[in-house]
């Protein structure tokens, strides 16, 4: 074995990549919401004509990948490895040892655009037809296989499947690696690329979607009276974690620690949130407890607040039974971005250890009439500056997933 | 679709050409009759299933497994094509 074990003190964060609705690149995400942009728009197309809900939040990939490079990897796959191609760079491509370099990339639903397409093929033309990489582009691991094949990581990859806490599970599994010792540098996140009328017309017959077509940058809004629902969005976003003393013994730049990490699942209904938020609560309580900061010193929340009536007032009341009389400031990403399933943890954990860095939290966009049931201190119309020296992002996904993380300055 | 009972070896190998071009991106100055797929145009196994199955299509013969196995170099597959065809 090569390498030296960190198994001790923090962990911090050295490389961030993303590809969200907001644009190419993680100064075109933070610097969309910061301004309130908007991803979501109208489907166009013939094949979502009929779909009683017709939006999404979609990312330009156009030009970003070879040829052929791109046409073995699932749409996912491609994000993902885009948003980590950013990260690595961003860290300064550290020189680690393959055995000591490991990946946690997670996904909601993994290579769904690849089958869906694929079965078309064999119906219509047959099985000899069917590409021989059908099963790497719609396996789950796939994009956290196609990242560690990029930077030849052989400490282990691993995916955590968790819905939309699949993201922020990732990183808190990469977490675990380093504190556990078992890698130097673990490169961590989440990919989502499903925006297709099947996965589309099973989520809004759920009624889970936002169907206000006639706005399409309106119709995220949580905490606002008027929410329908969520709206799907794709993307990727890719942190690179190590221990401090390696990233100091490297001369690396540091944007944020990674304090800690709490994982609780709700057992109470497979979709709908426990109305008490007493998983999402739990998990908030142990990330606080992991990372040993109180309520008081966390400047700031970056909800899972997806705009659907329940999820939104729910995770309220988590905020309420963990934080006690503390209430930080709350935004949410997903106003600007949809939500972006598995990815939407990691993406919102690299909002979290941007606006840590600049002391300033964005805003919730169309949060025009705060809803009276959701009790938080939502940050609207222009971003609020903050001192405190830690923050807060919370995931929660189908099944009764419940992730949260503590990042400090 | 090139017909491969009319077409000559070297059309047959132009038509290889464009097939690797387009499944694998393989430049069309090293699709030579002696290249081996594997180890010259680093085709791995997957890859070549899908070669084949554009070959299939654009020459309109049949290319068994069993056959796959001895199609070791372009210069292999140009022949079995043209045999096929025969």
């Amino acid at each position: 074995m090569t390498g030296t074990r960190y198994a001790d003190g923090p962990v911090v964060v050295t490389g961030l990549g993303a590809i969200t609705p907001l644009g190419p690149d993680v100064a075109a995400f933070t610097g969309g919401l910061l301004e309130g942009r908007s991803g979501v728009r109208l489907l166009d197309g013939p094949e979502f004509a009929d779909l009683p809900a017709r939006l999404a939040a979609t990312v330009d990939a156009t030009g970003r990948l070879d040829r052929i490079e791109a046409r073995t990897l699932d749409r996912v796959q491609q994000l993902a490895l885009i948003a980590a191609r950013e990260a690595w760079a961003d860290a300064g491509a550290p020189e680690v040892a393959p055995e000591r370099l490991a990946v946690v990339v997670g996904s909601g639903i993994g290579g769904a655009l690849t089958i869906l397409g694929q079965h078309d093929v064999l119906r219509e033309k047959g099985p000899r037809r069917v590409s021989p990489h059908l099963v790497p582009m719609l396996m789950p691991n796939g994009p956290a296989a196609t990242v560690g094949l990029e930077l030849g990581a052989r400490a282990g990859v691993h995916t955590p499947v968790s819905a939309c806490a699949s993201g922020a599970e990732a990183i808190a599994y990469a977490l675990d690696l380093l504190r556990l010792g078992r890698a130097d540098v673990v490169v961590c996140g989440g990919a989502e690329a499903c925006v297709h009328p099947l996965p589309m017309a099973g989520f809004a017959q759920m009624r889970a979607l936002s169907t206000r077509h006639d706005e399409p940058a309106a119709a995220s809004r949580p905490y606002d009276k008027s929410r329908d629902g969520f709206v799907l969005g794709e993307g990727a976003g890719i942190l690179v974690l190590e221990s401090e003393e390696h990233a100091r013994a490297r001369g690396a730049r540091v944007h944020a620690k990674l304090a800690g990490a709490g994982l609780a699942s709700d057992a109470h209904h497979v979709t709908a949130p426990d109305p008490s938020g007493n998983g999402a609560a739990r998990s908030i309580v142990l990330a606080l407890r992991d990372a040993g900061v109180s309520p008081d010193e966390l400047g700031h929340i970056n909800a899972h607040a997806t705009s659907t009536p329940l999820g939104d007032v729910a995770e309220s009341r988590a905020f309420a039974q963990a934080l006690g009389s503390a209430r930080p400031p709350v935004t949410a990403t997903k106003s600007c971005t949809g939500h972006l399933l598995g990815a939407a943890g990691a993406v919102e954990a690299i909002a979290t250890v941007v606006a840590l860095r600049d002391g300033a939290v964005p805003p919730i966009q169309n949060l025009d009439d705060m809803d009276d049931e959701a009790d938080v201190d939502a940050v609207r119309v222009v971003p609020r500056r903050f001192e405190h020296t830690s923050a807060l992002s919370t995931s929660f996904g189908f099944g009764g997933h419940d992730v949260s993380l503590v990042l400090t300055r | 679709m090139t017909s491969a009972a009319t077409a000559t070896p070297a059309e047959l190998l132009a038509g290889l050409a464009e097939v690797l071009d387009e499944v694998a991106g393989t430049p069309a100055d090293k699709v030579v009759p002696e290249a081996a797929f594997d180890k010259d145009l680093d085709i791995d196994s997957l890859t070549m299933v899908e070669v084949v199955v554009a070959c299939e299509e654009r020459f309109g013969v049949r290319i068994p497994d069993e056959a796959l196995e001895q199609l070791t170099t372009v210069g292999d597959a140009v022949n079995y094509i043209a045999g096929a065809a025969a």
